[in-house]
């Protein structure tokens, strides 16, 4: 859990880049602290492992206040990913991964299992990578290792300041996915810096908005889009917000909420784990009357209609 | 990148087959009686000639590169400017002139050419070894504090293996040119195989002349072998493309 305090940074005396700002990030969740550039959100997130000293207020990791804890101590237990990777050129990828468990002294075969296993974890053949040196993986490799190198130690908490920011949007979003797959795995508590609302929704269990150092708003993905707390929310996550609430839902949530109809004509079938924006961009393209829900076991379950998912947005944004 | 990087060895080895070339025709010509003849004064000038160039070169290296380790320390900053235009100053000053202060001030014999020697070969270290580590990307040493390493450890396991390639490339500057420096060092009473040269010159013999400047040469490249070779052990693999493409161009 870490809980931030009325924190507050002022650099050289001039404006707060970060103004008096209080939430709690509750255990093995992920929030991401989103806003436009220069609202503060990678200032509050160095704040946290004390590479930026705070101005005013207090940061809670496990109710431990961070100021009370040794700097270099209270750094080897947080996870560190920055946009540019900061891989080691110098250093294999197995010395790179194995960075932090060496500084804090395991033996041998203790940091080499550990290597063998996040790039299980990670996806990556351990043996291909082992001896090879980050300038030759491709950008999307040299991410994931940066990923790995931070979880190395098994940290409670790990930071990420736009990891997959310098990467296309394809690779992106499968790194995104992927991510979330391990998330689910080991549980950290994440702090994700983005500038990029539709990462914040997919990566986000709550979703901090900033602007000039202030909070704006910090909330569930959904409730953010539902019910923006003011103007500014509202402009920032766009006019659109609606259709990017629907990927937050899956089919499976429509058919728990409304009654399907039987099936009517044989149609294209979807599975109950597609996401509701999909299914929208399917009725759309594909010119669709009604697609057929199945379920596991390829069994057909019902059909939906475009007005099925409508009517669906409606009664889910009323009860957030 | 790799093209040129051919041609700058291609010109290397033309430049050694010159050497070598001219090297069989001095010695069917005889030139090199002198080394026979009196081959245990040659000796002990060859090794007078090695131990000028180690010393002055150990010492340069010595105070170099923790000096551009200071200059680069945040607290220190602001020593980086007057630091570097004082090593110039000392690059500035012709050979000649230094070696006739250093026998104003400290007298003739081995210290006094070993001081000229050191005073030459600081400026190219000390560039290269602050050059080296600004060159650092701020990104990795950042990274590196973020993981909870200290400063200390950020210098020795990031900052200095990082500058390795320019730090190595200016020591070797550094030795190559002082062995040729070091042959200055007769003047001051420093011995070296300078002696045989400027023999060679009062006397006008090729024989002298020839027996001096031949091996000199093949000192020089000896080191400059020798260093490379060092170069590619010390320097980590990883940075082997990132220097190859700086030494190209
Ligand atoms: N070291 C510093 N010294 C002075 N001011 C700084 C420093 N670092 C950041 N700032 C200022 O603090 C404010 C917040 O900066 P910060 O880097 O936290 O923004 P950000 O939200 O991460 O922006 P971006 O999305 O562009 O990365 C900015 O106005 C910036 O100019
Ligand atoms: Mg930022």
């Amino acid at each position: 859990m870490i809980e931030f305090k009325n924190v507050t940074k002022t650099y050289d005396g001039k404006v707060n880049a970060v103004d008096d700002v209080s939430f709690t990030v509750p255990q093995g969740n992920i929030a991401v602290f989103l806003g436009p550039s220069g609202c503060g959100k990678t200032t509050l997130l160095r704040m946290v492992n004390r590479l930026v000293p705070i101005t005013k207020g207090e940061i809670f990791i496990d109710g431990e206040q961070t100021n009370s804890l040794n700097e270099i101590q209270l750094r080897r237990n947080i996870g560190y990913v920055i946009q540019s990777n900061g891989l080691f050129p110098n250093m294999t990828i197995e010395d790179n991964v194995t960075v932090v468990p060496k500084l804090l002294g395991w033996d041998k075969e203790k940091m080499r299992n550990r290597f063998f296993e996040l790039m299980e974890l990670i996806g990556l053949k351990p043996d291909d990578f082992r001896k090879r040196y980050p300038h030759e993986l491709s950008g999307g490799q040299q991410q994931r290792i940066g990923i790995a190198r931070a979880m190395a130690a098994d940290p409670p908490v790990m930071l990420m300041d736009e990891p997959f920011g310098a990467l296309d949007p394809i690779i992106r979003s499968h790194l995104q996915k992927e991510f979330l797959q391990i998330q689910k795995e080991v549980q950290k508590t994440i702090l994700f810096v983005s500038h990029d609302i539709d990462e914040a929704i997919t990566m986000g269990d709550q979703v901090a908005i900033f602007k000039d150092g202030r909070l704006m708003q910090y909330d569930a993905p959904d409730d953010i889009l539902a019910n923006p707390a003011n103007e500014f929310v509202s402009t920032f996550v766009g006019s659109d917000r609606a259709i990017k609430s629907l990927g937050l839902h899956t089919v499976a949530d429509l058919v728990n909420q409304l009654k399907v109809t039987p099936v009517a004509a044989d149609s294209r079938q979807i599975s109950l784990k597609t996401d509701l924006r999909q299914i929208l961009s399917i009725f759309f393209n594909e010119g669709y009357e009604e697609l057929v829900v199945v379920d596991e076991e390829k069994k057909p379950m019902g059909s939906i209609t475009i007005q099925d998912v409508q009517k669906y947005l409606h009664q889910t944004n009323q009860s957030a | 990148m790799t093209n040129k990087r051919k041609i700058s060895t291609f010109i290397r080895y033309f430049f050694y087959g010159i050497v070598l070339v001219f090297f069989l025709w001095a010695f069917i010509q005889g030139h090199f009686s002198i080394i026979f003849e009196q081959t245990d004064e040659f000796l002990r000038l060859l090794r007078q000639h090695v131990l000028l160039v180690l010393v002055s070169s150990l010492l340069a290296v010595g105070i170099a590169i923790p000096a551009g380790i200071l200059v680069t320390r945040p607290a220190f900053r602001k020593l980086e400017w007057p630091v570097l235009n004082l090593a110039n100053l000392g690059q500035t000053i012709p050979s000649i002139a230094i070696l006739a202060l250093v026998m104003t001030y400290l007298g003739i014999g081995f210290n006094s050419a070993v001081f000229a020697l050191f005073v030459f070969s600081i400026l190219p270290v000390l560039r290269n070894t602050v050059a080296g580590l600004n060159s650092v990307d701020p990104a990795l040493k950042d990274a590196a504090k973020g993981m909870g390493f200290t400063s200390s450890q950020i210098l020795f396991k990031v900052e200095m293996p990082n500058a390795a390639y320019p730090i190595m490339a200016g020591i070797r500057t550094a030795m190559v040119m002082n062995v040729g420096s070091a042959a200055l060092a007769y003047l001051v009473g420093g011995g070296g195989l300078g002696d045989f040269i400027f023999t060679g010159i009062v006397m006008q013999s090729q024989e002298y002349l020839i027996s001096g400047a031949v091996p000199v040469t093949l000192l020089a490249i000896c080191i400059d072998f020798l260093l490379r070779f060092i170069e590619k052990i010390t320097v980590s693999k990883g940075l082997r493309r990132s220097a190859e493409t700086a030494e190209a161009s």
